[in-house]
């Protein structure tokens, strides 16, 4: 028996040693592997300045930095609802929580005022803040990195010009252990490459001029790019869409559904005005990219037209021009399907509440009117914007943050008329009319979704 | 308070920003003109016009006008002489007249967008304003009169 015990408990002992010795060096290599990660994760925090004086800065080089602000929408992230621009303190959706935008107005406590130009410049290529903490990827500074210095430069001389406003953001809510902000060192690890603006040479320099503002301004991709759970761009699909903050932001690439193909004149009318007839009107987030924008005066019309070059490129619209005149008269053609009996019950319900307004006929659709036979919304692979914005409607008046739709139309929301049935009939129907598109599944499902979640955007 | 411009007045409501404008515009601000039929925008007895286009004023909430310019029936024409009012007249279009501030408001935005209409642009843009009392045949005439009365006086 003594003798047992002995052997067992000498060959637990063994077996037990070497356990803990694999337990504690598989500790050892976490524990140094952890030292390794936040050594590399660290950052040092760059000395405040006073806040540099105003009259400073030389009043072309703010003006160069008003014109890229206007393009890379920065306002938009940065400016709450009704409040000062640059002030901080719009809620961004994201899967991971919601991530208010920063305060980057020069205010010395609230803002980036206390920031040289080195912090922001770090900021703007690495996404590290002048404490040395890193910031989300909600900012793009996958982007920024591409940045020429003296877009950089001007970008700063503008914001360090604006009015300061002393504002403190909400902070963001994302889940404890993701907060970490060291944490963002392996998302970098996984996703972010520092680098400069390429140009591409066989292409001309209105090309090149686009892609630089698109990739390394405006960020276009941020959006329309699809990405993977853990928020980094998938590699492989470059601009062929995505959802965000409940709406669809279609393909850029020539996967893009719309039956009139988006030619360099149709994007700049659109990027400039926010509507064209030919496609319908901007909606959602992308009105953020527009309104107060692109379409600013400050603007240049030559990068506009250069972004529309780049991007009707991608969608290979000069080989498809003609079928946008026959997508056209087509549509025109179907525009008054249900204003006389049929025996489609769901064509009444389009002809009572829908076709007054949406109704056009050749020459040309109207740009009052809506063509819905010609809208991105009914072309989508998934009929999420269409429902949207019948539930919602689409208001584009004086109100603040009213900058959807084309000016001065109001399009009624009629979440409380229509039932998820008849809303789903109402796409069915418009799907199998005004488009030779296979139709959209599970409508019911989808519109109850969307009605749950409400209008997130707004 | 929503601010807005209704017949050239500015005016302010104080119901709530999701109130229907159909509401304000009859009980708070006073003008019956505008009827309500459904409530769901689909009978077109509400509409007026935002911005110069007819829409339902019974499923737009004010909170969508606030700044914007709204015309009721009452402020079409300050003598009540639109050419559409005067060809209603002539032709005796209403019969209960319920419908028929809606009617002669979506027209008017008809006319505007197409101003010589044939009968398939008056099916199309009138078909979601509903007559209970049938009068279609007397509006559309009516539709017609006025438009040959915009183009240039000639009588077809």
């Amino acid at each position: 028996m003594k003798s047992s015990s002995n052997r067992d408990s000498g060959t637990d002992w063994k077996r037990s040693r070497k356990t803990r010795r694999v337990l504690v060096g598989s500790l050892l290599a976490v524990f140094l592997a952890g030292v390794i990660f936040f050594a590399l994760a660290w950052r040092p925090s760059i000395a405040p300045i006073a806040r540099p004086v105003p009259a400073s800065f030389p009043a072309d080089l703010v003006a160069k930095g008003e014109a890229l602000s206007a393009i890379g929408h920065c306002a938009a992230c940065h400016t709450a609802p009704g409040g000062q621009p640059f002030a901080g303190g719009y809620a961004l959706h994201t899967p991971f929580g919601i991530i208010y935008g920063d305060n980057i107005s020069p205010d010395p406590e609230t803002g980036i005022g206390a920031w040289s130009p080195e912090a922001f410049t770090r900021a703007m290529r690495e996404g590290v803040a002048r404490d040395g903490s890193h910031l989300l990827p909600a900012f793009p500074y996958y982007a920024f990195t591409q940045l020429s210095d003296d877009d950089i430069k001007a970008l700063y001389a503008y914001l360090m010009t604006r009015p300061a406003a002393n504002n403190t953001v909400p902070a963001n809510t994302i889940p404890a252990p993701l907060r970490i902000r060291a944490l963002q060192e392996g998302w970098k690890i996984l996703f972010f490459r520092s680098a400069g603006f390429r140009p591409n040479p066989s292409k001309s320099a209105e090309w090149n001029r686009g892609a630089y503002l698109a990739n390394a301004l405006s960020d276009c991709s941020g959006c329309h790019t699809p990405r993977n759970v853990l928020g980094g761009e998938e590699g492989g699909h470059p601009y062929a869409g995505w959802l965000i903050e409940g709406w669809i932001a279609p393909a850029l690439t020539d996967t893009n559904p719309s039956p009139v193909p988006w030619t360099q004149q149709e994007l700049f009318t659109y990027l400039r005005t926010g509507v064209t007839p030919l496609h319908g009107a901007t909606g959602s987030t992308m009105a953020l990219a527009i309104r107060g924008a692109l379409d600013l005066p400050v603007v240049p019309d030559s990068d506009v037209r250069a972004i529309s070059l780049y991007f009707s490129e991608m969608d290979h619209a000069s080989a498809r021009a003609n079928n946008g005149e026959t997508a056209t008269q087509e549509a025109l053609a179907s525009s008054s399907l249900g204003s006389v009996q049929e025996h489609d019950p769901d064509s009444d319900l389009y002809a009572f509440a829908c076709m007054s307004c949406h109704y056009n006929r050749a020459p040309t659709p109207l740009a009052a009117r809506p063509e819905l036979a010609l809208n991105s919304s009914l072309s989508l692979p998934e009929p999420t914007n269409f429902i949207q914005v019948v539930l919602n409607g689409v208001s584009n008046t004086e109100t603040d943050n009213n900058t959807e739709g084309a000016a001065g139309l109001v399009m009624p929301a009629y979440g409380s008329s229509l039932t998820n049935s008849e809303v789903a009939h109402l796409a069915a129907y418009l799907r199998r009319t005004r488009t030779k598109l296979p139709p959209w599944n599970d409508l019911e499902k989808k519109v109850a979704a969307i009605r749950r979640e409400g209008p997130a955007y707004h | 308070m929503t601010t807005f411009d209704l017949n050239g007045r500015t005016v302010s409501a104080h119901s709530p920003d999701d109130t229907p404008l159909l509401w304000v515009i009859r009980d708070e601000l006073g003008l019956t003109g505008t009827k309500f039929g459904c409530g769901i925008g689909f009978c077109g007895a509400c509409t007026v016009h935002v911005e110069g286009r007819a829409t339902r004023s019974c499923i737009t909430p004010i909170g969508a006008v606030a700044g914007a310019k709204v015309t009721s029936i009452e402020g079409l024409d300050p003598q009540g002489k639109h050419p559409l009012q005067i060809a209603w007249f002539e032709l005796q279009v209403p019969q209960c007249g319920y419908c028929q501030p809606g009617q002669i408001m979506q027209a008017a935005t008809l006319l505007k967008d197409f101003p010589n209409p044939s009968d398939r642009d008056i099916d199309a843009v009138m078909a979601g304003s509903v007559c209970r009392c049938m009068t279609y045949v007397r509006i559309r005439k009516a539709i017609k009169l006025a438009a040959a009365q915009m183009r240039g006086g000639a009588h077809e």
